[in-house]
C-alpha cells in the first residue's frame, strides 16, 4: 500500500491529482445530462468509498454497514430541509456529528467487549439493518414512503445547495477532491502512521505505546461522519430518500466496491474503482433491462470483483503505479548510480 | 545502587500449570540483566508479565516505584519500558523508517520529530541505509535490529529483549552484542531473555536463572555457571563442576 507513495514523488502525485480533477471539471462542462448524472454518482461514491477506505484501508476496521452512516446523513439533511426549511449545510454538519457519535458508540461498545474483525463487521450490518427497519416504521420520517425534496426550480442556490444536475456534478467533484486530498493528508499525519501500525499488527502497535482502543473508536467515528456527509448530498442528488435504498445492504456494498476494486488504502483507489465499477453496473443494468435479464448488473459486479481479486489483488490503482514505476525504472536506476558515485 | 525495576513474588498460574512461581528480582539502572533457564522455565511468561502483555496471578512489578502489573501494554510502554518480540513483528505494509517512527509517536505527535527519532534509532542499530526498504526485503538479522530500533524510538528507560539473538549466526550476534554494550554505556537498562549462553556471559552483568517457573539462582554470570543447581537444571542431576 505504501508502495504507491514510495515510487512516485510528492509533487508529481499532487500535480497528477490536480490534472485529473481539472479534466473532470472540463468533462462536467461539456458532457450531456446522462453522463453528468452518472459521473455525479461515481464521484459521490468516490467520496463515500474514501470514508470506508479510511476505516479499513488505513485503520484496519471492516464495515459492511456503512449504509447506517450514509442514511443518517441523508435523513438529517432531508428532515431539516423538507420539514423545517433549514439549509442542507446545517443538515450535513448535524448528520456528520450524529453519525460520528453513533459510529463512536458502536465502536466503543464493540471493541470494549472484544468484538473485533469479522464480528465487528457483522455488528455493523446488524446496526444498519436495525436502523433501516426503524426508519421504515417511523412515521415522522415518512416511513417506507420516504421523504421527497421539492423539485429544484432550476436556479442555482449555493446557500440551499439546490441547482441543476451540473451544479450537483461540481458539488460531487469538490467532495471527491476533498476526500482524496484528505486521505492523502491523513495517511501522512500522526493519525495515519498510528492507524496503519494498528492495522498491520495490533499487539505490536500497543507494545510501541499506541493506544489502539481509542484510535479504533476515532477512525470509525471519522469514517462515519464523512460517510454521512456523502449520504446527505446523495439524498439531495436523488431528490428523494427511502429507508430501503439509502440504508439498504446494497448501498453498503456499493460503497466498498470502489476502494476494493481500485486499491485498498490508497488515495486514488476509490476514484479509479468507482470509475470502473459504477458505469459498468449502470450499463449492465440497462442492457439487462433491454434483454429482459434483470440482475445482469449484479452479475457484472460479481464478475468484476472476481477478476480484480484474481488478477490484481491489490486493486487497479497500485497496478497502474507499478506499471508507471517500471517505465521509470531505467532513469531512476541511473540517478541512484549517480548518488552512489557522489557519496 | 538504585533499582529501576523490582519484581516481587511474581506468580502466574495458567490452568494446570504454574508458569512463574514466586519470582523476585530487581534490575539495576544502567545494567544489562539476563533472564535464562532451560526450555519451559517461564522466561517468556515472566517477560510478558513485566511488559504488561499478561496479568500476574499474584505479586508485584514496580517500575520507578510505580506498580504496573495492572497496566495495559501501551501504558507500560509510555511509562518507559519498551519490548521486542521473540518472533519479529514488522508492520508489513510500512517501510523500515515508518516502522521505526511508530514508537516515536508514543511521546510525540509531530511527524518530523518522529522521523528524526526513527532515523536516530535506525542509525543506532545500523539500519539507516535501509530506511526506505520494505520490511520483507530485510534479512532476519536486520529484522531483529528493526525490532530494536522500533523499541528504541519510544525513548525507553528500560529495554526488554526477548531472544533477540535467536536464529542469528555468531558474526551476526556479535553485531547485536556491540549495540547492546553501546546502549548500556549510554545509560539504558536492559533485560534480556536469552538462550545463547555465550552471549549472556559476554554482555550481562547479572543473571537470573529460572527453572520450572521458580528462581534458582541469581548473580554474576561467572558465579551462576558454576552453581550446582543451575548445572543440574540444564544438564540433569549428577553433573557438577
Amino acid at each position: 500500500m505504501q508502495r504507491t507513495s514510495d515510487q512516485v514523488s510528492d509533487a508529481k502525485r499532487w500535480g497528477a491529482g490536480a490534472l485529473v480533477f481539472a479534466a473532470l471539471a472540463v468533462v462536467g462542462g461539456m458532457s450531456n445530462a446522462y453522463v453528468i448524472s452518472l459521473l455525479t454518482i461515481v464521484l459521490l461514491f468516490t467520496f463515500m468509498g474514501q470514508s470506508w477506505n479510511l476505516m479499513l484501508g488505513i485503520g484496519g476496521q471492516l464495515s459492511i454497514g456503512h449504509a447506517l452512516f450514509i442514511g443518517i446523513g441523508a435523513y438529517a439533511v432531508a428532515i431539516l430541509n423538507i420539514k423545517y426549511g433549514v439549509t442542507p449545510w446545517i443538515g450535513l454538519l448535524l448528520g456528520a456529528v450524529i453519525a460520528g457519535f453513533v459510529g463512536a458508540v458502536l465502536a466503543w461498545l464493540s471493541f470494549r467487549f472484544e468484538v473485533r474483525g469479522i464480528y465487528f463487521a457483522l455488528l455493523t450490518i446488524a446496526a444498519a439493518e436495525f436502523a433501516r427497519i426503524m426508519f421504515g416504521g417511523w412515521d415522522y420520517v415518512g416511513g417506507m414512503q420516504g421523504l421527497f425534496y421539492q423539485a429544484p426550480g432550476g436556479t442555482m442556490d449555493l446557500g440551499m445547495l439546490r441547482g441543476d444536475a451540473r451544479f450537483y456534478y461540481f458539488v460531487a467533484l469538490a467532495l471527491a477532491a476533498i476526500g482524496i486530498a484528505g486521505t492523502e493528508l491523513i495517511s501522512r499525519s500522526y493519525w495515519g502512521y498510528v492507524w496503519r501500525a494498528m492495522r498491520d499488527d495490533d499487539e505490536a502497535a500497543r507494545a510501541l505505546g499506541v493506544r489502539t482502543f481509542r484510535h479504533k473508536v476515532l477512525v470509525v467515528s471519522i469514517s462515519a461522519a464523512t460517510a454521512a456527509i456523502g449520504g446527505g448530498v446523495l439524498g439531495l442528488v436523488q431528490g428523494a430518500i427511502f429507508p430501503d435504498s439509502i440504508m439498504g445492504m446494497a448501498i453498503s456494498v456499493d460503497v466498498l466496491i470502489g476502494p476494493v476494486v481500485g486499491g485498498l488504502g490508497t488515495a486514488f483507489g476509490p476514484l479509479v474503482g468507482s470509475m470502473a465499477a459504477i458505469p459498468l453496473h449502470h450499463a449492465m443494468g440497462a442492457l439487462g433491462d433491454s434483454l429482459g435479464l434483470p440482475g445482469l448488473n449484479s452479475v457484472a459486479y460479481g464478475a468484476v470483483l472476481i477478476l480484480v481479486v484474481w488478477f490484481l489483488p491489490d486493486g487497479i490503482w497500485p497496478a497502474i503505479v507499478r506499471l508507471y514505476g517500471a517505465i521509470q525504472l531505467p532513469a531512476r536506476g541511473r540517478i541512484s548510480q549517480l548518488r552512489k558515485v557522489e557519496e | 545502587m538504585t533499582a529501576l525495576l523490582e519484581v516481587k513474588n511474581l506468580t502466574k498460574a495458567f490452568v494446570g500449570l504454574v508458569a512463574v512461581n514466586d519470582v523476585s528480582f530487581s534490575l539495576q539502572a544502567g545494567r544489562i540483566t539476563a533472564l535464562i533457564g532451560p526450555n519451559g522455565a517461564g522466561k517468556t511468561t515472566c517477560f510478558n508479565l513485566v511488559a504488561g502483555a499478561l496479568r500476574p496471578t499474584a505479586g508485584q512489578v514496580l517500575f520507578e516505584g510505580c506498580s504496573l502489573e495492572r497496566e495495559p501494554p501501551e501504558a507500560v510502554c509510555r511509562m518507559g519500558i519498551a519490548r521486542t518480540f521473540q518472533i519479529v513483528r514488522p508492520m508489513k505494509d510500512m517501510s523500515v523508517l515508518e516502522n521505526a517512527m511508530v514508537g516515536a509517536f508514543s511521546w510525540s505527535t509531530n511527524v518530523k520529530e518522529a522521523r528524526d527519532k526513527a532515523y536516530e534509532s535506525l542509525e543506532t542499530v545500523g539500519l539507516a541505509g535501509k530506511a526506505n526498504a520494505r520490511t520483507d526485503q530485510l534479512t532476519l538479522p536486520d529484522r531483529k535490529m528493526l525490532e530494536m530500533a522500533k523499541a528504541l524510538s519510544t525513548r525507553p528507560k528500560l529495554l526488554l529483549l526477548d531472544e533477540v539473538m535467536a536464529g542469528l549466526r555468531p558474526t551476526e550476534s556479535a553485531g547485536v552484542v556491540g549495540v547492546l554494550h553501546r546502549l548500556a554505556e549510554d545509560g539504558l537498562t536492559i533485560l534480556l531473555v536469552e538462550h545463547v549462553m555465550r552471549i549472556v556471559m559476554e554482555v550481562a552483568s547479572t543473571v537470573v536463572v529460572l527453572h520450572h517457573g521458580a528462581k534458582i539462582a541469581e548473580g554474576k554470570p561467572s558465579e551462576v555457571v558454576t552453581d550446582p543447581a543451575v548445572l543440574e537444571s540444564y544438564l540433569g542431576a549428577g553433573f557438577h563442576a
